[in-house]
């Protein structure tokens, strides 16, 4: 017997999802006012008699205070009856079948629980709709009410015999002719397939065939596919490279060893016996030290196709992925902190010109926030740090960047599978989810994208995730066994096969949990269904471990030994599938040989605004209220950033709690003040003038971020995640690599070692009509992880007390270029901000001793937005005003010979005190106030500590700008210049005041554009 | 001063478990985390206990409702185990997540005559999760946990936080017998009827209500984490009251596993 259970808001309740429905369909212009009611449901299959089903939904499954039923079997009349006269179209939205359903499970087992017999449980939507035509109510359901990737609408009533999924799986063995296959042949082998394997691949493995005398067999070719995708072999960019630009041309061998890896050689060289890394680039995550008993990982991944054609999924398992790297590195890292950083087109898109296939940004954008919302927050895992970019052509591609931080004991930091160990699969069952990831996340997205690779997204289920954590650390903690990874991209056949890359393995694939019947050897080998671990457990640990996970419910399997052949053996009910050479499958894959060529764009000059006198009030409000620039506060209060209890610095901060942090501190030991340090940098407008300094500015980002809140510049270690478009073609290439060199001289001079990174190639959207692809601009996202002995020293960036003296630390300098000055007043051209890492070391060094003195009580890093933004956002975040005075800010601007000849005018003329160079360069004030120069900050120094704080500064750029002042309003003086009389001979000095507003003006900007319901 | 010993009860998805543990050792007490699944194997293991916290989370990933399947597990396997524990003058304390499995167990809010349930935690008015930072004010002196307080400042984070009490007849009732003794509260002050706006009210809950007891006092569950507010870099802008020579050497939370303690002293 099928039975439906429709719960919906009791009368007196409001329908929540009803109101979220009208207006996600007010805001695709798809129609205004609408009328909706929802409900949502569970159909139950089982030998249940209505008693039964009534006591499942009043003691299960309702709220009796706040919902009201209604029970039938399915089908029956009254699961129609509309809950008012005008609601006339019925729309039910399920899971497609085999996609994730974890409130079915849970409700399954639940009904167990309560002493009732069910067979099958779903979910369901249920969404009732006044008059509409029919074109507009499927238009709804397709971009509103379901995702066709994972989820099926059904008009009118449900008709259904049964819930019961999967079928007989009839063993056959498949190969694949490869012998005398041309060319071509090999290609559309490749393609058909789903392989992502080039011309030159499909060669060597034809050869290799051909050397054994046989043809593969289906699985062995997915094996090699998999490991030999980009997405697990990084081989664009571990490749042979050529690349050329305006200084000559330099080839690599391996691009990465010779810019990052090379960084991290020689800052640890450099470092000497006070090296304080402990494994980089070969683990899931990169370590370093932390304290006596731990050391601490950090990973970022990036999950940026699946979360394109289904935003919460992809997002979903993005975040899960990465926790777990953390959980997959050495013996188990415990998790203690997220990141996450996106990349949408604006949410304000119009929606006429949306490409078919591309979801709505506003779509993506919540679909992704919730998906880590869900995840982060279940895992019981705060959400610490984060930003979010806007540009137009992150469209079709946008970008979902997960970061997760262990704590790891020192001794649990390494990992060796041994011979003999147990092969073990831990956490979730294996279906058909996420078929083709590793190798879909390699090519190009199409318009037919959420059609055919609808197979690749998976929805996670964090608790099975949490439940293996919990067992996993236990298990660690009584040394129950010997290696541990995540199996992600390629599934069991990437974890397995990495693990047993030096030893050789033995996998008896039917011994593997299924979700449903009717998988076959291969399906089973590289589903990459979510919350998985693969263990390598000594036989005589096995019975203590299984025990162990037995006792939370958490499902352990063997599947097969690690046994020393040199081969991974692959057997179906003993009957063998697959036998390769290790040494093959991991290092007999031909080289990569790519051109790159990076030819810099002139620079321009940049029409600023040269008027003297002039109120840039206006200005700074469009900055503020820029997307890239206004307040993220919807997003990150729909994270738990405060479980685990180890919060120092939040996210927000300020007598509000609302100003925005620039990095987060975390003290991870309960009892213990060590703390960590989370931080990033990024900036893809830099991209388009030049990716080196893109990339230099990155780092000195991420650094300035963390040392501005406390961290210790020399313990701070950075990851990088590169996203780019179409590396095949040379200049896309180019400019990757032009960035990756800014890496390596950045880290180097700073001292800050990269230990771990990831990239994503192909970003690019192919539209419908044959135009041309489009390519997400260079994304460059540099991740920090900074450290600091004593988090009661901590500083946050809101004015604490009025009087206080304001400093700007850094050179400001006429580096206007992709600023979000220009942007917002469409000036183009200009010079992009260099690093000067030499000097930005000193500084930061110079601050980490100010603030551990204990000088500073309010410091916030200058970036997008220059000197304004920040006192800005300063000051309102501090609830006290500003007064800054232009006169005094560090400066390197240049006079160009013009200004020089009218300043020296001026000054032959004048008599009184010396006039301010920049007097005579009207343009410097818009310089001044908005320029993005690197390496600055804006500090509050009490005056009593004044003097100490400016002796630290002695040989470095450091001006005594301002105040602090009780009036809550930002008021900036520019640059005094001799009024003259009509005769033109100067008479006396003013300064006007070029920026003056209140503060509640100014947050208002700031918290409007993204103050979402 | 005897050591009360302290049950944290852990299931699948419980993530506050060791934060909530470390707050009942600072104040003195001797917590032991324990999973569930050993709960029901040896129910008998309770009675070596003094108070029983169930912490925040996600039991069982919230699926159908949150704290439902977890409460439904005390209600039909442990109820007798706990209603024993609660004679015997125990505590019982939820946070969170913890306070939505004890209102589903029926402990805290006695069903209604048909077995109807009198009292829920609804979804948010927002109908999203928030984590942010409220004012709260003790309005009666009925709850063991909240003796001696008058206002505090805790975090909460949670999508499902909204009290409701079936009808006013039910909520008039509950206040009477001093079972709402926690309410959200702005400036200072709360009302005991009108619902204060987000973010002072951050879930829209009837009379502000944050908080719930038991007749007796001795059981309670609350919204807000106390848990996360025990060192003084926990508070939002300590930095502030540390500029200002303010800050105080334990935040508020800790205040109430004092209680705990000191109640069997």
């Amino acid at each position: 017997m099928l039975w439906e259970i429709d719960i919906y808001p009791a009368d007196n309740q409001h329908d929540l999802d009803a109101a979220r429905v009208a207006e996600e369909a007010a805001d695709l212009h798809l129609v205004s006012g609408l009328q909706v009611r929802t409900g949502r449901g569970y159909l139950v299959q089982g030998d249940l008699d209505q008693q039964a089903v009534l006591r499942i939904a009043g003691q299960l499954l309702a709220d009796g205070v706040v919902e009201r039923t209604v029970v039938a079997p399915v089908g029956h009349g009254v699961l129609t009856d509309p809950p008012g006269p005008e609601f006339k179209h019925l729309v039910y939205v399920l899971p497609k079948p085999g996609v994730m359903d974890p409130v079915a499970l849970s409700a399954l087992r639940a009904i167990h629980d309560l002493g009732l017999a069910a067979d099958e449980v779903r979910t369901f939507r249920k969404y009732w709709f006044a008059d509409l035509d029919h074109e507009t109510l499927e238009r709804l359901a397709g971009r509103i009410l379901a995702n066709d990737a994972i989820e099926q609408c059904v008009f009118g009533p449900l008709e259904l015999g049964s819930l019961s999924l999967g079928s007989k799986y009839e063993f056959k063995l498949e190969t694949v002719k490869l012998a005398g296959r041309s060319d071509d042949e090999l290609l559309r082998i490749s393609r058909e397939g789903q392989l992502s394997l080039s011309l030159a691949e499909m060669k060597t493995i034809q050869a290799y065939y051909e050397k054994l005398g046989r043809d593969p067999t289906d699985v062995e070719l997915e094996t090699i596919a998999q490991t030999w995708s980009e997405h697990c072999s990084h081989k664009t960019l571990k490749g042979r490279i050529r690349y050329r630009d305006e200084n000559g041309e330099r080839q690599f061998e391996n691009m990465l060893k010779e810019t990052i890896f090379a960084a991290t050689v020689k800052v640890r060289q450099d470092l000497g016996e006070r090296d304080w890394c402990v494994s980089v680039f070969e683990d899931n995550a990169g370590i370093v030290r932390f304290d006596d008993k731990y050391n601490v990982v950090f990973k970022v991944e990036t999950h940026n196709h699946p979360s394109a054609i289904e935003p919460y999924g992809g997002a979903n398992t993005g975040l899960g992925g990465v926790i777990r790297d953390s959980l997959g590195t050495g013996l188990g890292a415990r998790p203690i902190c997220n990141t996450d950083v996106f990349c949408f087109a604006p949410p304000d898109f119009p929606p006429e010109e949306l490409p078919r296939g591309v979801l709505h940004p506003r779509r993506v954008m919540r679909g992704v926030v919730a998906g880590v919302r869900d995840y982060g927050n279940r895992m019981g895992i705060p959400t610490v740090n984060g930003a979010i970019f806007f540009d137009r052509r992150y469209l079709g591609n946008p970008l979902v960047f997960c970061g997760n931080v262990g704590l790891i004991p020192r001794d649990k930091s390494h990992k060796e599978p041994k011979p003999g160990d147990l092969i073990v699969v831990v956490g979730g069952r294996t279906g058909k989810d996420g078929l083709h990831g590793a190798t879909f996340s390699s090519v190009e997205l199409t318009h037919e994208s959420e059609t055919v690779s609808g197979g690749a997204v998976q929805i996670g289920n964090a608790i099975t995730e949490k439940m293996v954590v919990d067992v996993i650390l236990q298990a660690r903690d009584r040394g129950l066994f010997n290696a541990i990874t995540d199996c992600g991209a390629g599934g069991l056949s990437s974890a397995v096969g990495e693990m047993g890359e030096k030893i050789g393995a033995e996998v008896h694939l039917e011994r593997v949990p299924l979700k449903y019947a009717g998988l076959s050897y291969t399906e089973i080998w590289i589903s990459e269904a979510q919350e998985r671990m693969v263990l390598a457990v000594p036989p005589e640990k096995w019975e203590e471990f299984s025990a162990l996970c037995r006792s939370e419910s958490v499902e352990a399997t063997v599947i097969g030994t690690f046994v020393p052949t040199g081969k991974l053996n692959l057997l179906y009910e003993n009957y063998p599938v697959g036998e390769l050479e290790m040494s093959f499958l991991h290092d007999g894959r031909p080289g990569v040989v790519r051109e790159a060529t990076y030819l810099p764009p002139p620079v321009t000059e940049q029409p600023l605004p040269d008027k003297y006198s002039w109120d840039y009030t206006p200005e700074l409000l469009s900055i503020l209220g820029s997307l890239n620039v206004c307040s993220k506060e919807w997003v990150i209060r729909q994270y738990d950033h405060e479980v685990q209890g180890g919060s120092v610095v939040k996210p927000l901060v300020g007598i509000n709690n609302d100003g925005p942090s620039d990095a987060a501190v975390v003290r991870p030991v309960l009892g213990s003040n060590k703390a960590v340090v989370i931080a990033c940098g990024m900036n893809p407008c830099y991209g388009d003038y030049d990716p080196y300094h893109m990339a230099a500015g990155a780092i000195d980002e991420a650094v300035r971020n963390c040392v501005a809140v406390g961290a210790d510049p020399s313990r701070i270690a950075i990851l990088d995640n590169f996203c780019w478009g179409n590396t095949e073609r040379p200049e896309q290439l180019g400019s990757l690599v032009r960035a990756a060199l800014g890496c390596h001289d950045t880290a180097i001079a700073l001292g800050t070692p990269f230990i771990s990174g990831k990239d994503s190639l192909n970003n690019e959207f192919r539209p419908e009509d044959g135009g041309d692809p489009i390519a997400i601009p260079p994304s460059l996202l540099i991740s920090a992880i900074g450290q600091m002995d004593d988090a009661m020293q901590a500083v946050t960036m809101d004015l604490k007390q009025a009087g206080n003296f304001l400093y700007q630390l850094g050179w400001t300098r006429d580096e206007m270029g992709g600023s979000q000055f220009a942007i917002t007043q469409s000036l183009p051209g200009g010079q992009v901000p260099r690093v000067d890492a030499q000097l930005a070391r000193r500084i930061f060094e110079a601050l980490h001793r100010a603030i551990t003195a204990g000088y500073v009580v309010s410091c916030h890093d200058l970036s997008e937005g220059g000197l304004a933004a920040a006192a800005a956002e300063s000051a309102f975040a501090g609830g006290l005003g500003a007064r800054l005075f232009l006169a005094q800010v560090p400066h390197q601007i240049e006079l160009d010979p013009e200004s020089k000849e009218e300043l020296a005018q001026l000054s032959e003329s004048w008599s009184g005190d010396p006039l301010h160079p920049l007097c005579a360069c009207p343009q410097a004030t818009s310089i001044l106030l908005f320029s993005e120069s690197h390496s600055r900050f804006l500090c509050e120094v009490p005056e009593q500590h004044a003097s100490a704080f400016e002796a630290l500064f002695a040989d470095l750029p450091c001006g005594l700008i301002g105040e602090v002042i009780e009036e809550p309003r930002l008021q900036v003086v520019g640059i005094p210049r001799p009024m003259k009389d009509d005769a033109g001979a100067p008479t006396e000095v003013s300064a006007p005041l070029v920026i003056d507003a209140e503060l509640a003006t100014l947050k208002e900007a700031w918290q409007a554009p993204l103050r979402w319901d | 001063m005897p050591t009360p010993r302290v049950l944290v009860l852990r299931s699948p998805g419980t993530n506050c478990d060791e934060e909530t543990a470390y707050a009942f050792e600072v104040a003195g007490g001797a917590p032991q985390r324990l999973h569930i699944n050993q709960l029901l194997e040896s129910p008998d293991q309770l009675s070596q206990f003094q108070v029983l916290c169930i912490p925040g989370g996600f039991s069982y990933g919230d699926d159908i409702a949150a704290g439902r399947i977890l409460g439904n597990q005390i209600r039909y396997h442990l109820r007798d185990w706990v209603s024993q524990f609660v004679e015997a003058q125990k505590l019982v304390l939820g946070v969170c997540n913890g306070f939505q499995v004890l209102l589903k167990t029926g402990l805290l809010v006695a069903d209604g005559s048909e077995g109807e349930p009198r009292a829920t935690l609804a979804w948010n008015r927002s109908g999203k999760y928030q984590d942010l930072w409220v004012e709260l004010k003790v309005t009666n002196d009925n709850c063991v946990f909240l003796a001696g307080l008058d206002s505090l400042y805790l975090p909460v984070a949670h999508a499902e936080g909204r009290f409701v009490a079936r009808d006013e007849a039910t909520f008039d009732v509950l206040e009477q017998a001093g079972q709402l003794p926690l309410r959200y509260a702005a400036g200072g002050r709360t009302d005991l009827r009108e619902v204060l706006p987000v973010p002072h009210n951050p879930n829209g809950a009837m009379g502000n209500v944050a908080g719930v007891c038991d007749p007796s006092g001795r059981v309670f569950g609350l919204m807000p984490h106390p848990e996360r507010y025990i060192h003084p870099t926990q508070h939002p802008h300590w930095t502030r009251l540390k500029t200002a020579g303010k800050l105080p050497e334990v935040g508020d939370g800790l205040a109430l596993f004092q209680n705990a303690v000191r109640y069997f002293a």
